[in-house]
């Protein structure tokens, strides 16, 4: 009992890293129809980032927002080279991420790196639990709800929508749809290394980190259509949690099968139901 | 008040062939004019022209004194241009009040930081935005529609949410691409009761239709093009009694 309740609380901690990769991805698709495969990349930059400016001594919470900050302006720049050749835009952005690792090796190495979260740990019964894990929900949580706000309630989030909904139109209604997509890169860039700083404190991360955030990510996106932040978070817990308690029971070496299965069999399902995917890119 | 149109010389050929040649045309503030010509007369190039889908080869698209023609589209629609397309180009996947709101976006203050933030300026902003949604889903007669899903609206009622959408941007110059075709026939005269309300507050309106006998009613002035070129410009009587376009396009039917 004590086991499952620790690993309920972990996977959790783990899935809200995976669903603020996804809704990161959910940012941009919708607004663009890009499908980032770079964001990833977004979350080892901002931890390995984190890592350095602790390392020279800058204190908590700013180490970790300057981290994402910079995410942010990594997102404009792969942004900027994903939509300026329509058409090729996935292939860039994957492009971007594997060039990523050769920036990310000559800056931080390629050894894994962590650096230490909100410490304590809890005791629930006889489980203990890391505080850290309640930390990264209890940031995410307010950030999807503030992304549902944003998106659903005010008119720049109309606005970022309505270009994914119909370009055509919101160029006529005054909406300079180029901007709007740069304005997502960024959301999507500062969710992505918001990921990395969260979870980093109890997983380290190594410049190839981004695949495993990537798949899961996608796969907790992937449920929502790629347009739903709500459901991309409820994918990313419920596959936190999934492959915890997997690892816990089972083998710990099956987690990324675990998240590539659910996504495709996810996929399969959407798309012999006329497929959200193909009908949100409209 | 509406704003002044001038274009001069506008021409646009695509693969040598001309779609509008040297077309001037001079619209007053508040002046409801009407462009009426056969099929492939030109009449949708201009109107692209105008709201910016496409480029002119040559002449100038002058807007209350301001040249326009090298804007982008969005541009021209913070400027005040306010589009309705003969097709629904409407915002899937959003409410109909939604469609509507995201027309006044050309028209906000509020910058990415306070929206995140919701100050009391951008939600002041919000407010008001909202309160004129529902004032243009009234006018245009779709209230009960307002938080459908847009694409679930009828053909009529999507048209009417274009509109709707337009006037929520408080459009200066609105141009319509045959808003009246396919409607039925008690749409056609609430819309014409429409634009003839706008008309009378000073709104300047372009419409292009292809129906002779709706825009007679309910144009200032109109202009005819045949094969790209102004061939008759004046007012609904003049035009009528015009032997050219009789001759190119009215043939006898319009008496």
């Amino acid at each position: 009992m004590s086991d499952l309740i620790a690993y309920v609380v972990t996977g959790l901690g783990l899935g809200a890293g995976y669903a603020l990769v996804g809704s990161g991805l959910v940012a941009i698709y919708r607004v663009t129809g890009v499908v980032n495969f770079a964001q990833g990349a977004f979350a080892v930059v901002a931890a390995m980032l984190t890592s350095t400016l602790l390392a020279a001594g800058l204190p908590h919470v700013l180490s970790e927002t300057l981290a994402v900050v910079v995410a942010a302006g990594a997102g404009v720049l792969v942004g900027l080279i994903a939509t300026g050749e329509p058409g090729a835009a996935l292939i860039v952005t994957l492009g971007v991420g594997v060039f990523a690792y050769a920036v990310e090796i000559v800056l931080w190495g390629d050894q894994p790196r962590s650096f230490g979260g909100l410490p304590g740990v809890l005791t629930v019964g006889d489980a203990r639990i890391q505080a850290h894990y309640l930390l990264i929900l209890a940031v995410t949580v307010p950030v999807f709800a503030g992304l549902a706000l944003f998106f659903g309630r005010t008119d720049l989030g109309k606005a970022l929508t309505a270009c994914a909904s119909n370009r055509y139109a919101a160029r006529v209604v005054g909406i300079n749809v180029r901007r709007m997509g740069l304005l997502a890169f960024a959301l999507g860039g500062a969710l992505g290394g918001l990921a990395g700083v969260l979870t980093t404190p109890v997983q380290q991360v190594t410049f190839d980190s981004d695949v495993t955030l990537i798949v899961n990510g996608f796969a907790a996106a992937v449920l929502g259509g790629l347009t739903r932040p709500g459901v991309a978070l409820a994918g990313g817990l419920l596959l936190g949690v999934a492959q915890t308690l997997i690892a816990g029971f089972g083998g710990g070496a099956y987690q990324l099968e675990v998240a590539l299965l659910l996504m495709l069999t996810v996929m399969v399902i959407q798309a012999t139901r006329a497929g959200s995917l193909v009908g949100a890119t409209r | 008040m509406g704003a002044a149109l001038r274009v001069t010389g506008a021409s646009r050929s695509f693969g040598g062939v001309y779609a509008v040649r040297e077309v001037d045309l001079t619209v007053e503030p508040g002046e409801l004019r009407a462009v009426i010509g056969p099929n492939g007369a030109g009449k949708s190039t201009l109107f692209a022209l105008i709201g910016g889908q496409l480029a002119v080869d040559s002449g100038t698209v002058v807007l209350d004194g301001r040249r326009i023609d090298r804007l982008a589209v969005h541009r021209r629609g913070k400027l005040g241009i306010g589009v309705v397309f003969q097709a629904a180009r409407i915002f899937p996947g959003m409410t109909a009040l939604e469609n509507v709101m995201v027309g006044a976006h050309g028209t906000t203050r509020a910058g990415f930081v306070t929206a995140a933030l919701r100050l009391p300026r951008f939600r002041a902003e919000e407010r008001a935005i909202e309160a004129r949604a529902w004032e243009c889903l009234a006018r245009t007669g779709i209230e009960e529609w307002a938080d459908r899903p847009a694409e679930t609206l009828p053909l009529g009622q999507q048209r009417a949410l274009q509109l709707a959408r337009a006037l929520c941007g408080r459009p200066r110059l609105l141009l319509l691409d045959e808003p009246a075709s396919g409607l039925r026939s008690g749409e056609r005269k609430r819309l014409a009761a429409l634009l003839g309300e706008l008309r009378r507050e000073g709104l300047t309106m372009l419409l292009i239709e292809h129906d002779v006998g709706f825009v007679m009613r309910l144009a200032d002035r109109v202009t005819v093009l045949d094969l790209g070129r102004v061939i008759a410009d004046g007012t609904p009587e003049q035009v009528r009694a015009d032997s050219t376009v009789i001759d190119a396009y009215l043939g006898e039917a319009v008496t």
